[in-house]
């Protein structure tokens, strides 16, 4: 705990003093400690890597326009889709909301100087950057195996091009990454509550980051023996996954899936959090069933462990182990149906204001329903038996990666935007940008549940003409055209606003978690004393101040006040 | 924490001798069991899962029990003990399903590599061709 001692919590802020003007020049920022600066290197190294997976998306989408394939053959087709998907769960999805969004705010949240381990935490994004390069170097190297590595493809020297071992390396090194987080925020939630927040007066988006990290921390070292298996088999030839030198490739995927499932809830958890916040602050109504959401996030973490199987129906998994984890494997949709309740509890007869943010918010209520609800048909044996390895998996889990959990980390992006850089954005620009963006989203993966359902098998760079396929593919890939615009709408519009946006009031839209209490953006120690805890969700003492174009307390009622003594980490 | 005792303020707690022997013996009966069980044939009592559920349910208590006592979480926190325990318990889950299914799935496995197997399709091919295999087998071939 000495690191948060070294300064006295009570300093006072200096007047137009925040984390960004504090210290200047480049190694303050590759060197920072601060956790502010950590997440906003996160952001843009996240974003930068979502550039470059999108990219290899349209690419992906526009060979499809034809049936024999526009832009490229077969093996450059593989390397697309593998490096699309490659980036987009290990350098994007997994990453974007704990690493880049909670990295910064989860502190704040909690009244602290900074997360637990400041150190730690630099390390682990450099590590991560490490990690990036070596997953993006394989490109050179001609990586085709998709994103799962599945054996005995990935071992056999013959079949599959290079890439494999920096690939692989990347990935183990981008889990440690991932870990240091989890660790991080565990310590950190566990030691550095201040005075009056208990458990169940956190905002619901550090318990969601809670349960993650409990996922990261015991799932991802299953990845890295993995991976660290494959790495060896491939470079030695000891027989572990390969059936020609004695080993299993089942085993290999239920290895990967120990891992790979729980991640697929490191990427949603964090992003249903989000989703609480969005929707109780932009609807300015209290959180419906607190306790429901947060034991919901704690079930869906311990879950997630118990249903890997199902991704392996079709893999020689025997009968017996097939009927197990497809009957856990509905358990899990009860509580992320009783969280879907619960926000939409929330909404109801609350005052919702139409703001980007909560666009995204109730933009991840539809699409997740479609996502989930179809994994229950993956999740079904007779039908996942047609299904699987078609483009209604691919369907589904777009709706469950894209449509939910990266919708969750866009919506708060654009609801901690005012805080991170203390300008607002444009908000008629956000509320265009999300229409384009939904439609454009509905018309790319709507449309693959319709050619999964009739056949068409996923990964493949072409397609029979005669199939029926080719008027689904134009819809799709139009749909991305059109969300590739949204997105770089997005991009304008938030650079537009770092040069030109209004300045951002310290609580722009009525939030009460212990972010908004502090200046936008935050100076360097987040507060200059230990901020009151209230109920995080009780927002009828807050009123909208005209003059400063933000919420404020009301002046008839009695704010809580403040303690600076007996701080957090006594 | 008590870092306020002197030189083996560390240590904090010391468990009885009794207690460490106690353990010690409940480990070696449990090896026993570990072994003994490893033994019975329980393909022959149509049971053959059993093997793992028993060995991996042994390992899970004795990891409890040396961490528990040996490693002293008894005494500290909690919550320690706590994801000590469901850690371990992760693991048993996770390589008890996976060896669960590997032995389940044993059966149904043609032995030999890859060129094998393909050998053994054309010899099945053949067969069908000359009308030998009937049914099931049939589309396997296909
Ligand atoms: C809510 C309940 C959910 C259920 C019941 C469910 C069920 C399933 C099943 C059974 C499959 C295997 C299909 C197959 O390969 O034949 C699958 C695939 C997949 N799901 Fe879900 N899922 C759910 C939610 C999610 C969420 C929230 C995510 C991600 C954030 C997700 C991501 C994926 C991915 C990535 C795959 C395919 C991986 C691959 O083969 O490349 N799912 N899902
Ligand atoms: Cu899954």
């Amino acid at each position: 705990m000495t690191t948060i001692n070294t300064q006295p919590l009570d300093r006072p802020a200096i007047e137009g003093d925040n984390y960004l003007t504090h210290s200047r020049g480049f190694l303050s920022w590759i060197l920072t400690l601060d956790h502010k600066r950590i997440g906003v290197m996160y952001l843009v190294s996240v974003l930068a890597c979502f550039l470059l997976g999108g990219l290899f998306a349209l690419a992906v989408r526009t060979q499809l326009l034809v049936p024999d394939g526009l832009i490229m053959d077969q093996d450059q087709y593989n390397q697309a889709f593998t490096l699309h998907g490659g980036i987009m769960v290990f350098l994007v999805i997994i990453p974007g909301i704990p690493a880049a969004l909670g990295n910064f705010v989860l502190p704040i949240m909690l009244g602290a100087k900074d997360v637990a381990f400041p150190r730690l935490n630099l390390f682990s994004y450099w590590l991560w950057i490490v990690g990036a390069i070596f997953l993006v170097v394989s490109i050179f190297a001609g990586l085709d195996t998709g994103w799962t590595f599945y054996t005995p493809y990935s071992i056999d020297q013959n079949s599959a091009m290079g890439g494999v071992i920096p690939a692989v390396t990347g990935a183990f090194l981008l889990g440690f990454a991932s870990i240091f987080t989890g660790m991080n925020f565990i310590v950190t939630i566990h030691r550095l509550r201040p005075d009056g927040m208990t458990w169940f007066r956190m905002p619901l988006f550090l318990w969601s980051l809670y349960a993650t990290a409990v996922i990261q921390v015991l799932a991802t070292p299953v990845l890295g023996i993995t991976l660290a298996l494959l790495a060896v088999e491939r470079a030695f030839g000891i027989g572990i996954f390969n059936p020609a030198l004695g080993g299993d490739p089942v085993l290999f995927q239920h290895f990967f899936w120990f891992y790979s499932h729980p991640a697929v809830y490191i990427m949603i958890l964090p992003a249903m959090g989000v989703v609480s916040e969005l929707i109780a602050v932009h609807s300015h109504r209290h959180i419906f069933g607190y306790h429901f959401i947060a034991w919901s996030s704690i079930a869906i973490a311990i879950f997630s462990f118990l249903v890997w199987g199902h991704h392996m129906f079709t893999s020689g998994q025997s009968p017996l182990m097939n009927v197990i984890f497809s009957f856990i494997t509905f358990s899990v949709a009860i509580p992320s149906a009783v969280k879907v309740f619960n926000w939409l509890a929330t909404m109801y007869k609350g005052s919702i204001s139409w703001n980007t943010a909560m666009l995204y918010g109730m933009g991840f209520i539809f699409l997740f329903l479609i996502g989930g609800l179809t994994g229950l048909y993956l999740g079904t044996l007779a039908t996942d038996v047609y299904l699987h390895d078609t483009y209604f998996v691919v369907a589904h889990f777009h709706y469950t990666m894209m449509g939910s959990a990266l919708i969750g980390f866009i919506g708060g992006l654009h609801h901690w935007w005012p805080k991170i850089t203390g300008k607002m954005f444009n908000e008629n620009a956000g509320r265009i940008a999300f229409f384009l963006f939904l439609i454009g989203y509905n018309m790319t993966f709507f449309t693959q549940f319709m050619l999964g359902s009739h056949g068409m098998p996923r990964r493949y760079a072409t397609y029979p003409a005669d199939a029926g396929f080719q008027n689904y593919n134009i819809i799709s890939t139009i749909g991305s055209y059109l969300m590739a615009i949204s997105f770089f709408m997005m991009a304008g519009y938030f650079i537009a606003s770092i040069f030109g946006g209004k300045r951002a009031a310290a609580n722009p839209w009525g939030g009460r978690s212990l972010e908004w209490q502090c200046s936008s953006p935050p100076p360097h120690d987040n507060f200059s004393e230990q901020p009151a805890v209230g109920d995080c969700y009780d927002f009828s003492v807050l009123r909208w101040d005209e003059a400063t174009q933000g919420y404020v307390w009301r002046e008839d009622v009695e704010h809580p006040g403040h303690h600076t003594e007996e701080a957090a980490h006594a | 924490m008590s870092s306020k005792n002197h030189e083996h303020g560390a240590v904090g707690h010391i468990v009885p001798i009794k207690m460490l022997v106690g353990t010690c013996l409940a480990l070696l009966v449990l090896t026993a069991v570990t072994v003994w069980v490893a033994k019975l044939d329980f393909v022959e009592l149509r049971m053959h899962e059993m093997n793992i559920l028993v060995a991996m349910g042994v390992a899970v208590i004795k990891c409890t029990i040396v961490g528990m006592i040996f490693m002293h979480l008894r005494w500290d926190r909690s919550f320690i003990g706590f994801v000590f325990v469901g850690s371990i318990l992760f693991v048993a889950v996770f390589i008890g399903f996976a060896l669960l299914d590997t032995s389940e799935y044993q059966p149904s496995i043609i032995p030999g590599d890859t060129p094998t197997i393909q050998q053994k399709l054309d010899a099945l091919d053949t067969s069908m061709a000359a009308g030998a295999v009937s049914g099931d087998h049939g589309d396997a071939a296909h």
